[in-house]
Parts: structure tokens; sequence; C-alpha cells
């Protein structure tokens, strides 16, 4: 079923959690809603679940009024942050829950439950734990329940809301994985919201990256890290360094960092430069473009290292990346002096006021790559 | 007791801080509770046994027995109809109002019970506000039946709401979101997820609530006009017969009226003991 959302707009008395959203959701997708708190993407799931309805807009399945559609009636799995399971039942009756509501005319024969209880558990790899009751269970666990609960009838639709922000980093990864296999499997059309950029980056097909209420950005993940549409999305996906341009003698320039090419033919005075850390080539043999740095410190973190680099000319710390290997190579250690310079960087021109024209975004790349 | 004192050396000065607590503690209770309790009985039996029986037999007595059940069997079940519905809009909803509906249901804690019955008095009386229409129509609230079930409803109404409000406050509406979101509608929702979440408060709410119902006296004294055996509740009987210096009398319905309490306490104490784990798990936090 593709699920077209358009211009759903929802406000609460004091914010507009949702700001003219349009968005179309493709059979067996696994989508990402991805933000900060307060960006609405939760809103978003709960409209989607039946939980609450937006002021306007319309939501349609096939050709279905979808929103007309009771929480009941959709066909909706959810999971919830903190897995909602029904405290004073077991993990068995948890996951029949849904099938024991129904009316009798729809409710299968209680050895159907049973079996269809039993495969699910099997799936979730808590076949052991059935009798238990949800607070005697780890966070894993409950959260495998949930999904299980979900599972079992037969949603068309799987809506998961942060679905590993309360458990452990390791238990979060192993789940990570088997959540994909589930997907891979099943073919089920998933969205699961999340503020973990991470996570939406390994996990989804596609990540709507959203803010204040607006989609910033719809993209694969590759689309999103390597071609940022907004000053927002380069901030909030990975890590970034902003640099103010300014024109000088009619080219952009930051520093000792100046281009000669200019798509824009001299239209805007200034842009913002985002550049990545893995973007920034470092040398200890002075170049002419490029910064002068201080090397402040080296963070090792496993196959990659940190730096941060102190920039007296522009008054600014840099973050740059270099794979742990190099370290040595290059003979770096913390009070040194280099040279810095990007080789990639995303430029969103400004006008006078400061606003970014972010549909004239520019993906510069170097013309010849300096090795490092 | 003796445990912690075997398990970790206790220093003399903090020994005799302890047991002059626990001394006063004890006297405290045995002096204003026990000694009262024990009094009740030993007058109540003072002539016999028998003696007993045949002045609980009498008439009026039964009927103040009855009357008492049955003015607690309809405000018990009102009062758990509206806590339920209080405490779901007041958890639940958002809306205007909301601390103020709060404040008016610990009203009857707040004001003296004298003053709740006067109010149904001055509104249902033969000279109260609706006194002459209800008359024209041969409807009788105030010296009867009706009026005292009035005067309980609005005395014992904060008990069930009080147990629940922080409870479902703390518990959040997620479970039931989910029970809708698989399919439950409201009634299935309501007894299969929200019932089960809230019944040891639920069950808690309506014992006391039942306690208060049965022994209450200003307020309904106010509205009873103490009409022997047709709207005389037992609280009422005791004092009756103590004033007609019939002490074994009013001392035997007492003894009834603390009987139905210590009822109470004993299922609440049985039922915490029998299900006390069950309790601590389902206490918010606890899972």
């Amino acid at each position: 079923m593709t699920l077209e959302l358009s211009h759903l707009s929802r406000r609460f008395t004091d914010f507009a959690a949702l700001d003219d959203v349009s968005l179309t959701i493709d059979p067996g997708e696994f989508v990402a809603l991805l933000g900060p708190s307060g960006s609405g993407k939760t809103t978003l799931l709960r409209i989607l679940a039946g939980l609450d309805y937006p002021d306007s807009g319309s939501v349609r399945q096939d050709d279905r009024d979808f929103l007309a559609t009771s929480a009941r009636q959709r066909k909706i799995g959810l999971v919830f942050q903190h897995y909602a399971l029904f405290r004073h039942l077991t993990v068995i009756e948890n996951i029949a829950f849904g099938l024991r509501v129904r009316s009798r005319r729809l409710r299968p024969p209680r050895a159907e439950v049973k079996a269809r209880v039993q495969s699910l558990l099997k799936r979730v790899q808590l076949e052991d734990f059935g009798s238990r009751f949800p607070s005697q269970l780890s966070g894993g666990q409950r959260q495998r329940v949930a999904l299980a609960r979900a599972l079992a009838v037969e949603p068309d639709l799987l809506l998961l809301d942060e679905p590993f922000g309360a458990l452990d980093a390791q238990v979060r990864v192993t789940l990570r994985r088997w959540l994909r296999e589930l997907h891979e499997e099943l073919g089920l059309t998933t969205v699961f919201v999340t503020h973990d950029q991470e996570e939406a980056l390994e996990l989804a097909d596609r990540i709507v990256v959203m803010n204040r209420g607006r989609i910033e950005q719809v993209g694969t993940p590759e689309m999103i890290y390597q071609q940022p549409a907004t000053p927002f999305v380069c901030e909030f996906i990975g890590k970034v360094n902003r640099l103010v341009m300014n024109r000088d003698q009619g080219h952009l320039a930051v520093g000792n960092w100046i281009l000669d090419e200019d798509p824009w033919h001299s239209r805007y005075g200034q842009a913002l430069a985002f550049v990545r850390p893995e973007h920034l080539a470092l040398s200890v043999a002075p170049s002419l473009s490029g910064w002068s740095a201080r090397l402040r410190h080296i963070y090792l973190a496993g196959s990659v290292a940190h730096i941060d680099l102190y920039v007296a000319s522009l008054d600014q710390t840099l973050e740059a990346d270099v794979a742990s290997e190099d370290l040595s190579r290059l003979g770096l250690h913390a009070g040194m002096e280099l040279y810095v310079v990007p080789r990639a960087a995303t430029l969103f021109p400004q006008i006078r006021d400061g606003t970014t024209i972010n549909q004239d975004r520019w993906n510069w790349r170097a013309a010849s790559t300096t090795p490092t | 007791m003796s445990t912690h004192a075997s398990s970790r050396p206790v220093r003399w000065p903090h020994r005799l801080v302890r047991g002059v607590l626990i001394l006063i503690a004890v006297s405290f209770l045995a002096l204003f509770l026990l000694l009262p309790l024990a009094v009740v009985f030993t007058e109540a039996f003072r002539e016999g046994v028998s003696a007993y029986f045949t002045t609980i037999k009498q008439g009026d007595a039964l009927a103040a027995i009855r009357l008492t059940l049955l003015v607690a069997a309809i405000a018990v079940p009102l009062n758990l109809v509206f806590g339920v519905a209080a405490a779901w809009a007041m958890a639940r909803f958002e809306f205007r109002g909301k601390a103020l509906l709060g404040a008016f249901i610990d009203l009857p804690f707040s004001i003296s019970p004298v003053i709740s019955g006067l109010i149904y008095v001055l509104l249902f009386g033969a000279q109260g506000w609706f006194g002459p229409w209800l008359d024209a129509h041969g409807v009788k609230i105030i010296f009867a039946v009706p009026g005292l079930v009035l005067a309980t409803v609005f005395i014992t109404l904060p008990f069930v709401a009080r147990e629940l409000i922080p409870l479902m406050q703390s518990q959040g509406s997620e479970e039931e979101e989910a029970a809708r979101v698989l399919g439950a509608n409201g009634w299935q929702m309501f007894f299969r997820v929200t019932v089960p979440n809230i019944r040891w408060a639920l069950l808690y709410g309506v014992l006391l609530c039942n306690a208060r119902a049965m022994g209450e006296f200003g307020a309904v004294s106010v509205v009873s006009g103490h009409i022997r055996g047709l709207t005389t509740t037992m609280p009422l009987e005791v004092e009756m017969r103590y004033n007609e210096y019939d002490y074994v009398g009013a001392f035997a319905v007492a003894s009834l009226l603390a009987l139905l309490a210590l009822l109470t306490l004993l299922v609440k104490t049985l039922l915490e003991w029998r299900y006390g784990g069950e309790i601590a798990a389902h206490a918010p936090g606890g899972h």
C-alpha cells in the first residue's frame, strides 16, 4: 500500500508541530523520520497511528481516506518508545492481546492464536519467556515483546517510535541489525522515528529529515549525507565545520582559502560553507591556499582519529578526521603547526539579511585533491 | 526489631532514643485507639451476652443496620463511578477549570460535615429553595432516605477520586493507546487495561469510602430528623440510645459499627498480605 501524506499541519497551543508536510511512502519501504526533539516527527507518527489528528491536510492509503479510518481499523503495528507493554499481562497475553480483542467473527480460533504467539516468540527469540511479566524482562527483551505484539495483528504498516532510544549501546547495535533483517524478511512497510542520525543512516532506505515541523530533505542515506539540501541538514547529519565566506576581490574566500570558481556569477556577496572533518586535508609542508593551524588535541577513536585544529587567522577551531595509521606517518602530535585546506564543501549563498538561498546550493569539490 | 539489633550494634544513647520513641507510639495508640475500642465492647457486654443480643434484635436497631447498609450500597457505587470518571478526566485531559475541579473534589474534606448536611436542608428542606416544589410533587428528601444518601454521597465523594488521580497521572496513557492501536474498543481498553492497572488503588478507595459511608454522623444527623426505624442510621442510633441512658444498647450498636470497621481493615490487610508483591510490582516506577 502506498501512503500519501499531503499538506499536513498540526498546531499545539504555542507552536506548530507540523507545518505543511507532504510525503509519499511506498510499499515495503523502510523510512526514518529524523529530527531533533520538537521537530514534529513523533506527531507525524502519531497521526499515522490514529492517536492524533492533523488540523488540515490529508493522508490517503491507495485511494482510501486513511484519516477517516479509526485507529483500530488501520491495520497498524505500533511500538512505543517505552514499549507500553501491559504490565498486568504475561508476555504471551501481551502478544495475543490484539487477536483476543477482535470481534468473535474475526477472532482466530484459540489454537491458532496460540500457534501464532508461539511462532512470534520464536521469531523474537523469547521462547522461554512467555509466562514472564514485563517487569521481569530486560530492556531489549521488552522491546522485542513490543515488536511481537505489534506484528501479531499482521499489520500493513509498522510504526516505531524511537525504537532503540531506551537501550544501552551494545543491545542497540544488535537489535538494529536484527530489525533490518526482519524488515528484509517480511517486506513490511516500516516508518520509524529517531533523533539518532547514525541509526537512521544505517537502517533506513529513505530518510526524512525534519526540523520545526517542516521537512528539510527526503532522500537515501547517501544523498542526505553527501548532498545535504539545507544548512540544517548539514549540521544535523554527521559532524561538520561551518565557515562564513565573504567576497574578496571578486572571489569567495575565508582567510587564505579562496575559491576560483563561482557558479553564482557574483550574485551573492556571502556564503556559508560546510566542510566535513574527513574533507579537510592536512599537510606539514606550507601550502599557498589553506590555513595554518595549531594541532590542539588528538582523539583516537579506533580506526579514525578526530583532530582539533585551532586556526588563529579565523579564530576558529576546526575538526578533521584522519585514518589512525596516518597519525604516525604524518608525525602528528599535539602542539605542532599544520596546514589545512578543504577538499570538498557544501556552500549555501546568503543574501544580505543572512538568509541562505538553499535551492542555489553548490557542492564544491577540489579540482585535484592535494595528497596528504 | 531484634534482628536489627543483632545485625548492627546500636550504642546505648541510640537504644534509649529508640525505646522512648517506640514507647510513646505504642502508649499513644493504646490510650487513644485500643482503650476506647475495648470500652465499646466491655460496655456492650456489661449485662451479659443475652442482653447484648436482645438489645440488638430490637426493631429499630435492625432497621438502623439495614438503613446504614442501604445508604452505603447506594453511595459507594455512585462514588465509584464518579471517582473513576473524575480521575480519568483529571489524568487524561487538559481542560479549562481542571484545577478548580481538583479543588472541588477536596471540598468535602475541608468543610465541616454539619455544613454539608445543612446545605441539603437549605436546598431541599420545607423552607429551602426547592422545598415547596418538591412538596407539591410529593417528593420527600429531607428527613427521609434520599437526604441521607445525598449527604453521604457528598461526604464520601473524595475517597475514590483522590486514590486514583495521582496513580493514573503517573501511569500515563501509553498502555491505553497501545490497546487502541491493537484494535481494542473503548470498553475493552477500559476493562482490560485501565481497570487492571488501577485495581488496587480502586479497591482501597472503595474500602475507605465504604467505611466513611457507614460511619458518617454529622452531615447525616442534620438531614435525618431522627425518626426511629425510618431515618436513623447506626451512628445516629448510637447517639439516640446514649441520650436515652440506654448505655448497653448504645454500646451494642457501637460495637457492630466497630466490627464493620474492623472487618474493612481486615479485608485491606488480607489483600495487602496476599497480593503484597503484586501491589509493589504495579506501583508507579516499580516495573
